[in-house]
């Protein structure tokens, strides 16, 4: 249990360090290093017990989402540090930018990992609150009109969203505490779990609302999405990377996490249904927006809000094999997603632009990259044999065994989105270049080590992950 | 909980909501301000009330961070920078002063309608406690969409905070961590609204969010 601990302190120590570098290329080394030595340390906990204290906790649910994290994080920083040496050559960022860039991503990843292990209502939600003053700090990164616009619109609607979780949150308490009593246990994970049961169940489900509008704001769903695609097209691409592959998860998981409490009261509202509509007009908007989008970027962000809501009504849906094709979705998910976008930053550099109309010919130009975005988009396209085809099929056939005609629109959205990255990936990767090539010494080895695992986990998933999410699905009800 | 108690804790509490609309019918940056001071106070009022009323200390350094941060050193801080950036003094509404004030009443009746039917089996205070708190952050809600100044939206953010704190206090032996928290994220997120504020102002040369909206990437 005391594993966890140093985990999550240990990017907290980094970001401090980092801070404390003045060269940005020593200081991109020193991230990918903490990074590193988080990671390693992560996978301590599989050997290490489960179990619950006052301030963390971890289970069945966080332990493969706490490594992940870490992992994702790894991989980004190494991109980072290439990508970041192209921008610096260019021109587009300063020093000065940089030494804070550092600094925040590793508080970034310090906040990500203290909501997805804390055991504490109050903790996780200022640990949400602070990925969101981080990520908005590094949305605005390169100081440009747009990039400013985006920060703002970021900050203006998240901030939002987490007022009102934190109105869901105090409500929680206010429901728990006459049968729990005064003090930190009502606010406790754990024992909320216990005593659940007993909680008055109305008040739980005005909480539940509150906390599904305010989480769901940082997860993108459908009416409250509006600040990601500008916050992923606007800043540096390792963030798009860590926002749709990371930070979008940890929303989802607290709004899993107050699903749970739901399903063991017994008495409170189904949420199922609230979170299927969310989930599917999340899936059909994006779907349909993904045919005119015209930054590549951009492009990739409504991609993220279709696959969030894909995410979102599978637990809607609820049952063992829904749940189960929802946290493998999570996890296939935040692999491919992150790899597209370490693709699309080298991209966007070899050809100086994000407007898809002007990037053309990449297999040509650039074999290893250009097939790297290929891949990336056959993967989150759910074609076979990738991991997110098993997560996408498992979802359609158990929608279809109990809904078929949710299961038809589920389809009809799923293969809108489909054709327009079929669409949009053909004219990218194949055709005429245009222009000299520019080469990119960018690192690829972060995309193809995703792509594998991506590859590998659509074929043979490992017992263990297996057996937790079972659990899991169990525990969502 | 004694007569009296319930009955100042309930003035306090609807006077924080009073300010709330009173936030709602500014047509001036500087009168906004004086209007938000006099909602931090009340809260703070609200706050100190609540920890003698439940013998909970910790109420009180709630009540003085509130008092400190809230009713002097933010406005003390966006009037600084009203004045250093020389920003429209006037707030230009998105919606008429008139028709706010009748969606303002209408949220204050749903938020009543909703909050009174499920908490039957709380007490009587903290059930209207957080029917007043919920009023006060759906009034912030409704002040961030009416305007379209930075600064008042600044404002608008800020009172649904003050919403929070509102709803916190209200209901017993709410852990401190909370509250702390509270405090202490409306400060970082002050200096980052400062920072974009300082920023906004070099870029656009206005704090009207209706003309930074026209930067739209996908437009251009």
């Amino acid at each position: 249990m005391n594993l966890i601990a140093v985990i999550v302190a240990l990017p907290a120590l980094s970001a401090g360090f980092l801070a404390l570098i003045p060269s940005w290329r020593m200081a991109a080394w020193a991230n990918v290093a903490a990074a590193a030595v988080t990671f390693v340390v992560s996978l301590g906990l599989f050997a290490d017990d489960t179990g619950a204290g006052w301030l963390f906790v971890v289970d069945a649910f966080n332990i493969y989402l706490v490594v992940l994290t870490c992992f994702v994080s790894l991989t980004t920083s190494l991109f980072s540090a290439t990508y970041i040496r192209h921008e610096v050559e260019t021109g587009r960022l300063k020093a000065l930018n940089l030494r804070f860039y550092h600094a925040m991503y590793q508080a970034f990843v310090f906040t990500m990992l203290l909501a997805l292990s804390a055991n504490n209502l109050g903790v996780m939600w200022v640990a949400v609150e602070g990925a969101t003053l981080t990520t908005v700090l590094m949305v605005s990164l390169y100081r440009t009109a747009p990039a400013i616009e985006a920060a703002w619109k970021y900050f203006i609607l998240c901030g939002v969203g987490i007022a009102l979780a934190l109105f869901g949150t105090i409500l929680m308490y206010m429901a728990a505490q006459p049968v729990m009593g005064p003090g930190l246990p009502a606010m406790t994970w754990t024992d909320l779990m216990g005593s659940v049961a007993r909680v008055n169940p109305d008040i739980l489900n005005l909480a539940f609302v509150f906390l599904l509008v305010g989480y769901g704001t940082k997860v993108g769903l459908a009416p409250l999405h509006a600040w990601l695609p500008d916050a992923h097209a606007e800043g540096p691409t390792p963030i798009s990377a860590v926002l749709s592959g990371l930070l979008l998860n940890v929303a989802i998981y607290a709004v899993l996490r107050f699903k749970m409490l739901l399903a063991a009261n017994g008495a409170a509202m189904a949420p199922g249904p609230l979170m299927a509509l969310m989930g599917l007009a999340s899936l059909l908007l994006a779907a349909f927006m993904l045919y005119r989008r015209r930054d590549i970027k951009r492009f990739f962000a409504y991609s993220s809000i279709e696959h969030m809501g894909l995410i979102t009504f599978a637990f809607g849906m609820g049952g063992p094999l829904a749940n189960f094709a929802g946290l493998l979705h999570m996890a296939m998910h935040s692999l491919t997603k992150s790899a597209i976008f370490y693709a699309v930053g080298h991209v966007a550099q070899a050809k100086g632009t994000q407007r898809i109309d002007k990037i053309s010919g990449l297999t040509v130009s650039h074999p290893a990259l250009g097939w790297g975005l290929v891949l990336g988009v056959v993967a989150i396209a759910g074609l076979p044999p990738f991991g997110v085809f098993m997560s996408e099929f498992l979802l359609v056939t158990s929608t279809f065994a109990r809904y078929p005609w949710l299961a038809l629109i589920l389809a009809a959205g799923i293969l809108l989105a489909v054709g327009a990255l079929v669409m949009r990936v053909q004219r990218m990767a194949f055709g005429e270049p245009d222009g000299a090539p520019v080469p990119v010494h960018g690192s690829l080895i972060p995309l193809y080590v995703h792509l594998a695992l991506v590859l590998v986990a659509g074929v043979w998933l490992p017992e263990p992950l297996v057996a937790w999410f079972r659990t899991v699905a169990a525990l969502l009800g | 909980m004694s007569n009296l108690a319930y009955d100042a804790a309930h003035l306090l509490g609807a006077l924080v909501l009073m300010m709330s609309f009173a936030l709602l019918y500014q047509r001036r940056l500087s009168a906004l301000l004086n209007a938000f001071t006099l909602q931090a106070v009340a809260l703070a009022a609200a706050a100190a009330w609540q920890g003698y009323a439940q013998h909970s200390h910790h109420l009180f350094i709630t009540a003085v961070l509130t008092l400190v941060l809230k009713a002097v050193v933010m406005p003390v801080a966006l009037r600084r920078i009203v004045v250093k950036l020389n920003i429209e003094r006037t707030i230009e509404p998105a919606l008429s002063i008139g028709l706010t004030m009748v969606a303002g009443v209408s949220l204050v009746t749903l938020s009543i309608l909703l909050v009174m039917p499920v908490t039957e089996d709380a007490t009587a205070l903290t059930r209207e406690d957080l029917a007043l708190s919920l009023s006060v952050v759906l009034l912030g809600l409704l002040m961030m969409i009416s305007r379209r100044n930075a600064v008042s939206q600044v404002v608008g953010f800020m009172s649904i905070e003050n919403g929070l704190i509102l709803a916190a206090i209200g209901v017993a032996g709410m852990p401190m961590i909370v509250e702390m928290s509270i405090a202490f994220s409306v400060m970082v997120a002050f200096i980052v609204f400062g920072i974009f504020l300082f920023h906004i102002r070099e870029r656009f040369d206005t704090l009207d969010v209706q003309k930074i909206e026209s930067f739209r990437g996908e437009s251009q």
